[in-house]
């Protein structure tokens, strides 16, 4: 190659990333800045409307059944105001957990049921050890205990 | 050191008293990077306990976090230099600036790969565009193109200008990347250490990432070190010094 | 942290072949980086060499 072809191709490929580049911002930038909506957005009608969109939130305790054919899966999200039954079939990844976080994409039936075609786990950024993470969840549970309790006192 | 004995950041602003400098620091921050490396991954591996969420898919953490810092750092120091370089018209800035691209790229590549690795087993997927991994990945792009520009420009002060107005123009990216997980719902979870509050992990979790992300930054400068002196010779390859370096006289 | 065994290390409680291709490539990545510092460093000193020799064959033909 001679250096002006070599100038050429490089010239080509370092215009070839901006654009790339430029690209992805302004798609994601437009689709993917809202990457999910929560259930209060959905029951607002601010979710697009007949399309395919992402919904985020907790997975509400004690909502998950598996069918009996052993891959479809209901459960509800919620973001503690509103929730959105979802019906799944497939596999889920390792920290879809009951009262977790979750983001599924998929789209809305006309009777509010969310049929998803992913399920993706949103965890939070709190690491910590499997003894410290009970004693957390012994602790929370004491105070919930006690604040019930003082609640039962003051009426 | 300076004739007077006095340190003198003009005196190492010359390309030839800077390489001699860099020759005797890169191998200590080599063997400060290696020790460094080897007590993180000790800690990592042998130290820390396993997470209650995530099981031990979470070890990926002390690699994955400490190479998204480097590619964000050393982009932000590869800015700065450019600035200088652009403003002062210093040739060994642009030429530090120059040396820290190829480092950067391979720590943001890291990144994203350990990112995949990491995403797959606990969110479900190697990769979604939600705003942390777009702009993480625009950051790589930008790394290339800076790169690419640079080669493509045979006259070297116009390629280190080119190039320094593509590193400062995409310097925006990094407080996009930084902050994209506070100001816009994204799959990726929020920072575990910030300067603002206290830290979210267990201490002996925290204490391995921390001290492989200062691994990281001495690997980092001695790469940039290592290349900084191949580029100098590169480009002073006219000068008497580098003859009587290299050619044994003048 | 105690694995027990080299057998629960390696499989990182089913994760390995998360946490190790992660290790694995890092390491690749790095090592890749210095292999090719110190050969572009060999590299510019080889060039470099035979350009002063050229240089300096010229200049005594000259004199």
């Amino acid at each position: 190659m001679k250096p002006r072809h070599k100038r050429f191709v490089l010239v080509g490929a370092g215009v070839a990333g901006l654009a790339l580049s430029a690209g992805l911002v302004l798609s994601a930038f437009q689709k993917n800045l809202v990457f999910f909506y929560t259930p209060t957005q959905v029951a607002a009608n601010e979710a697009p409307v007949g399309k395919s969109f992402r919904i985020g939130g907790l997975v509400e305790k004690g909502s998950v059944k598996r069918e009996a054919d052993g891959v479809s899966v209901k459960f509800v999200v919620t973001d503690t105001a509103k929730s959105i039954p979802v019906v799944y079939r497939g596999i889920l990844p390792d920290l879809f957990k009951e009262g977790k976080g979750v983001v599924t994409q998929g789209k809305i039936g006309p009777d509010g049921t969310f049929s998803a075609d992913e399920v993706l786990a949103k965890h939070d950024e709190n690491y910590m050890p499997p003894a410290a993470q009970d004693a957390l969840n012994q602790a929370t549970a004491k105070k919930a205990a006690e604040s019930m309790a003082v609640a039962e006192k003051g009426k | 050191m300076s004739k007077k004995g006095r340190f003198s950041w003009y005196y190492f602003s010359s390309p030839q008293s800077f390489y001699p400098l860099a020759g005797t620091l890169q191998p200590w921050f080599a063997a400060l990077a290696a020790v460094l490396c080897a007590v993180g991954l000790y800690i990592s591996f042998f130290v820390a306990p396993t997470d209650a969420q995530q099981g031990e898919s979470y070890r990926i953490i002390f690699i994955h976090v400490p190479a998204a810092w480097m590619s964000m750092f050393l982009y932000l120091v590869m800015g700065f230099w450019s600035g200088v370089g652009l403003v002062l018209n210093t040739r060994l800035s642009s030429m530090v600036a120059t040396a820290l691209a190829p480092t950067g790229a391979l720590f943001t590549f890291i990144a994203l790969w350990t990112g995949a690795l990491w995403g797959k087993p606990t969110w479900g997927t190697w990769w979604v565009w939600d705003a942390r991994l777009t702009s993480e990945l625009i950051l790589l792009f930008l790394y290339i193109g800076f790169m690419a520009l640079q080669a493509a420009i045979d006259d070297q002060r116009r390629a280190d200008k080119a190039g320094a107005v593509l590193a400062l123009v995409g310097v925006i990216n990094i407080p996009i990347i930084y902050f994209s997980v506070k100001w816009w719902s994204t799959l990726h979870q929020g920072a575990s250490v910030s300067m603002t509050s206290a830290p979210t992990m267990a201490k002996t979790m925290l204490l391995g990432m921390l001290i492989m992300a200062l691994g990281f930054w001495m690997y980092s400068i001695a790469a940039t070190l290592a290349r900084v002196r191949c580029v100098i010779l590169e480009r002073e390859r006219h000068t008497d010094w580098v003859a009587a370096e290299i050619g044994g006289q003048t | 942290m105690n694995w027990g065994s080299w057998q629960n290390f390696f499989a990182m409680g089913g994760y390995g072949l998360y946490v190790w291709g992660s290790y694995a490539v890092t390491l690749i990545v790095l090592i890749a980086e210095i292999v090719a510092l110190t050969t572009r460093r060999r590299g510019v000193i080889a060039q470099l060499a035979k350009y002063y020799a050229a240089r300096r064959r010229n200049d005594e033909t000259k004199t």
